[in-house]
């Protein structure tokens, strides 16, 4: 006997509201749900990127005197908050994994349609309700990290409500996680093989594995953070006898994970993106899963590589050096092989290749001063300092954002039926590649020279690096132009996109575009080979 | 096929050359004033040069590839059908095993050079007797170490300043002074939330925790004026939590030592 889990009759269509107004109803149909992350995610976007550019205007000069400094700590917090839990978690898991898994695995829908329409909508109001508390006497502003004893002793109301607020998204993703994992495993079309899987399947699922082993970790420590606050209890406050050191364990336990729920995805869309565009099947299909998998179990190991200047026992920090830095491995066995699948190819310079490309070079380098900050005695100088905010902005932004960004330009044709532009595209893509660099890079050499991060002013002698950061920071902010017009201008005028206009041979392209509201007219197409390029068509299997 | 590999050879060399190169000779880091410094800085330079042979070979692939393999206006068709190459695959996952393992073991030389794998509070049996337990901090000492040592100063960390208070003379202090070329141990606890003890030109750091005492300790091996840098976020004033560690020579330490000592008070 086999135990299925059938999509319910997703639509009743007669009652659901028509174009684009769908997209405001508690729609079941994946791939609406996939354009509600999507297109939520980006507004949260906006906000968190102008608050970045305050936090940079601030900045562009040594004094505390753009904003006071409590409402500094204020914007940086919500921030780093709407940025994570609001922008790229919900975008490379939610949006391109609901948009694409049930085409991937050959569904009509996603294993629990009602499940996945209640984690979207978790998200608008808990984002609003984070949003609103910046203006409620007392905002969080402890950082996103939220480390006690200041979040307990900090103004509290705000804190509260940014502790609801994480709860609500971290419930979210786990409900988002549990249907991509049920959905990958068991909404299989028959015939389809498991190491035929197209790779974000892969990386979905080992994201989903980490979502759903480490997010209640965080749920618990949170709660056990507002009982400290609310009902004075003592868990994590030092003056009622708890240890503060223990929160930071269990915080991390959750946020290193984090980092590869943001990175893994985006590693497996780039695996779809580069061999379409290159002409040529995705190097190395069997070392990419394993190296995802080998990057899920090291990543869940690795947390106290936050902690080496918390007091941690000397094994303890030998210990996480090595794990970490032996993530390097498979991770640089993933470069290797998109390299190699871009050899040998036929290149289309497109905006989608230029932003794949960007996203390799850029992490490339961040994940060079990756390795470097697992080592305990390098970490130690340059921890807390705009060395590591130079880093993570190289993975996050340089790595997931622009994956975001080349996402966005290989599916438009799909989800819309039109094409972008490419000369906006381009356009684009060169300012946000130089904004970021130079917004970013400087800012190594700020940490290792003595800047601490989380600051509103700072020693006189980095003025000029940082007028240097914030001028990148400003090209960043206007690449956002270019992109926005060229959205609205081809959503209503674009060229006729076709069902196929990349030639792919994925499944999400052998239906029209704009799919119809179950995926396929008839039958799911079985693919077998979904890189088999450079093939005769009688040739793939 | 000769030609191919000269000019693999070549940009490879290239590649080396100009990485040593920059490696030797941009300097990233301040100056160094302790025992600690050189020996990070050592650390650093092997990262940095290894980082940038990395990082140039990946770009010179990358931009390499789209140039060399683009599509010209006229071509059709696919790129060749290549799906894998075991050996090849085999080679690029032992190659980094192999540097990411020496890197490691390297820096866990140099941590152990720094002092930071020797064991705190070996006595174990005086540990369970004591209520306070101490926390590893980086270059640790034990309790005895630090009480023979005439250089033991408690630092105390609060929103948003230090106070160094040296016990041997009885004062405290809002600037810390030390003499060059001495151990110096601290034990440095919070009073309210946490913050962190960083000197840049000594290339240290470590949080001082509320609740649970950490020690540091450092040799500082230049006379000069250095910024003591608070590095975990502590409050709105964060950014303004500094003070000043004074390295100075022997004889001018004694000097403020003295003017500043309490006499002794008989009771
Ligand atoms: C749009 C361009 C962006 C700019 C100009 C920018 C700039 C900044 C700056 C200046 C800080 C303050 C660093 C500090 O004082 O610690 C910061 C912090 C942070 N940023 Fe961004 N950022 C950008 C995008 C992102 C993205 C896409 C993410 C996604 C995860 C992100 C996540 C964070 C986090 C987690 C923090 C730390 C907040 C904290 O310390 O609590 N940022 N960013
Ligand atoms: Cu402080
Ligand atoms: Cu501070």
């Amino acid at each position: 006997m086999t135990i299925s889990i059938d999509p319910q009759k997703t639509n009743n269509e007669s009652l659901q509201p028509k174009g684009w107004l769908r997209y405001f109803s508690f729609s079941l149909d994946h791939k609406v749900i996939g354009i509600q992350y999507l297109v939520c995610g980006f507004l949260f976007y906006l906000i968190g990127g102008t608050l970045a550019s305050a936090i940079r205007i601030e900045l562009a000069s040594p004094m505390s005197d753009f904003m006071p400094r409590d409402v500094y700590n204020q914007v940086l917090t919500l921030h780093g908050t709407i940025m994570i839990f609001l922008w790229i978690v919900p975008v490379v898991n939610g949006a391109f994994g609901n948009y694409l898994i049930p085409f991937y695995v050959g569904a009509r829908d996603m294993a629990f349609p009602r499940l996945n329409a209640v984690a979207f909508w978790l998200i608008p109001p808990s984002g609003l309700m984070l949003v609103a508390s910046y203006f409620v006497e007392g905002a969080a502003q402890a950082g996103w990290t939220a480390y006690p004893p200041l979040s307990i002793t900090t103004p509290q109301s705000g804190q509260i409500i940014w502790i609801m607020s994480v709860l609500l998204l971290g419930g979210s993703s786990i409900f988002g996680g549990i249907n991509f994992i049920a959905t990958i495993i068991k909404l299989r079309r028959p015939g389809l093989k498991l190491m035929r899987l197209p790779m974000y399947c892969w990386a979905m699922l080992g994201t989903s594995l980490l979502v759903v082993l480490s997010t209640p970790v965080l749920a618990g420590t949170l709660i056990l953070l507002s009982f400290d606050i609310i009902a004075n209890t003592g868990f994590f406050n030092p003056v009622l006898g708890g240890n503060v050191v223990v929160y930071q364990h269990l915080f991390w336990f959750y946020s290193h994970p984090a980092v590869y729920i943001m990175v893994l995805p985006a590693f497996g869309l780039v695996s779809e993106i580069l061999p379409v565009h290159a002409r040529k099947p995705l190097f190395g299909y069997t070392t990419m899963v394993f190296s995802i998998m080998g990057i899920v179990v090291l990543g869940l190991v690795v947390w106290a590589h936050h902690m080496f200047t918390s007091g941690t026992p000397p094994w303890m920090r030998l210990f996480f050096t090595i794990a970490t830095a032996f993530i390097a491995v498979p991770t640089g066995i993933k470069f290797f092989n998109w390299v190699a699948t871009l050899w040998g190819g036929k290149i289309s310079i497109n905006s989608a290749m230029l932003f794949s490309c960007g996203f390799i070079i850029n992490f490339v380098f961040g994940g060079i001063t990756g390795v470097a900050l697992a080592q305990v005695p390098f970490d130690i100088h340059v921890h807390d300092t705009y060395f590591v905010v130079a880093h993570f902005h190289y993975i996050v932004y340089g790595g997931t954002v622009f994956i975001i960004f080349s996402s966005i330009y290989h599916w438009f044709p799909k989800v819309t039926g039109k094409m972008l532009n490419e000369k906006l595209g381009i356009l684009h893509f060169a300012i946000t590649f130089i904004g970021f660099n130079l917004c970013f890079a400087p800012q190594h050499w700020l940490g290792l020279n003595g800047m601490p991060r989380r600051v509103a002013e700072y020693d006189p002698q980095f003025q000029f690096v940082n007028q240097i950061s914030s001028l990148g920071a400003l090209l960043m902010a206007i690449s956002t132009i270019p992109f926005l017009i060229n959205v609205f201008l081809s959503v209503r005028n674009g060229k006729d996109a076709g069902d196929n206009p990349w030639n792919a041979l994925t499944p999400e392209w052998l239906t029209s575009s704009p799919p119809p509201v179950e995926n396929w007219e008839g039958e799911a197409p079985l693919v077998e080979e979904p890189y088999g390029y450079g093939k005769e068509i009688s040739e793939r299997k | 096929m000769l030609n191919k590999n000269i000019y693999l050879i070549l940009i490879i060399s290239l590649v080396f050359s100009v990485s040593f190169w920059i490696g030797f000779n941009v300097n990233l880091l301040p100056a160094e004033a302790s025992i600690n410094a050189p020996i990070y800085d050592e650390l650093f330079k092997i990262l940095f040069i290894i980082g940038l042979i990395i990082f140039i070979g990946m770009t010179i692939a990358v931009i390499y590839s789209l140039f060399k393999f683009r599509k010209r206006n006229d071509q059709i068709g696919d790129g060749i059908a290549l799906e894998g190459n075991l050996s090849l695959e085999i080679v690029w996952t032992i190659i980094p095993s192999i540097i990411v393992l020496l890197i490691g073991l390297y820096s866990y030389n140099i941590y152990d050079r720094m002092g930071g794998m020797k064991e705190l509070n070996h006595n174990h049996e005086m540990m369970s007797s004591n209520t306070e337990k101490i926390w590893a901090g980086i270059s640790q000492t034990s309790d005895n170490e630090i009480a023979i040592n005439n250089l033991s100063i408690e630092v105390s960390a609060m929103q948003f300043a230090f106070l160094f208070n040296y016990p041997k003379g009885n004062f405290i202090s809002g600037e810390l002074h030390v003499p060059v070329d001495q151990k110096v141990s601290m034990k440095m606890e919070s009073k309210d939330v946490i913050h962190a003890f960083w000197v840049p030109e000594f290339r240290i750091k470590q949080d001082i925790i509320p609740g649970q005492p950490t020690i540091l300790n450092f040799t500082p091996t230049k006379v000069g004026k250095y910024p003591i840098i608070c590095a975990e976020l502590c409050g709105p004033y964060h950014g303004g939590m500094r003070a000043s560690i004074i390295v100075e020579e022997e004889s001018d330490y004694n000097e403020w030592f003295n003017k500043n000592k309490k006499p002794e008070v008989n009771l």
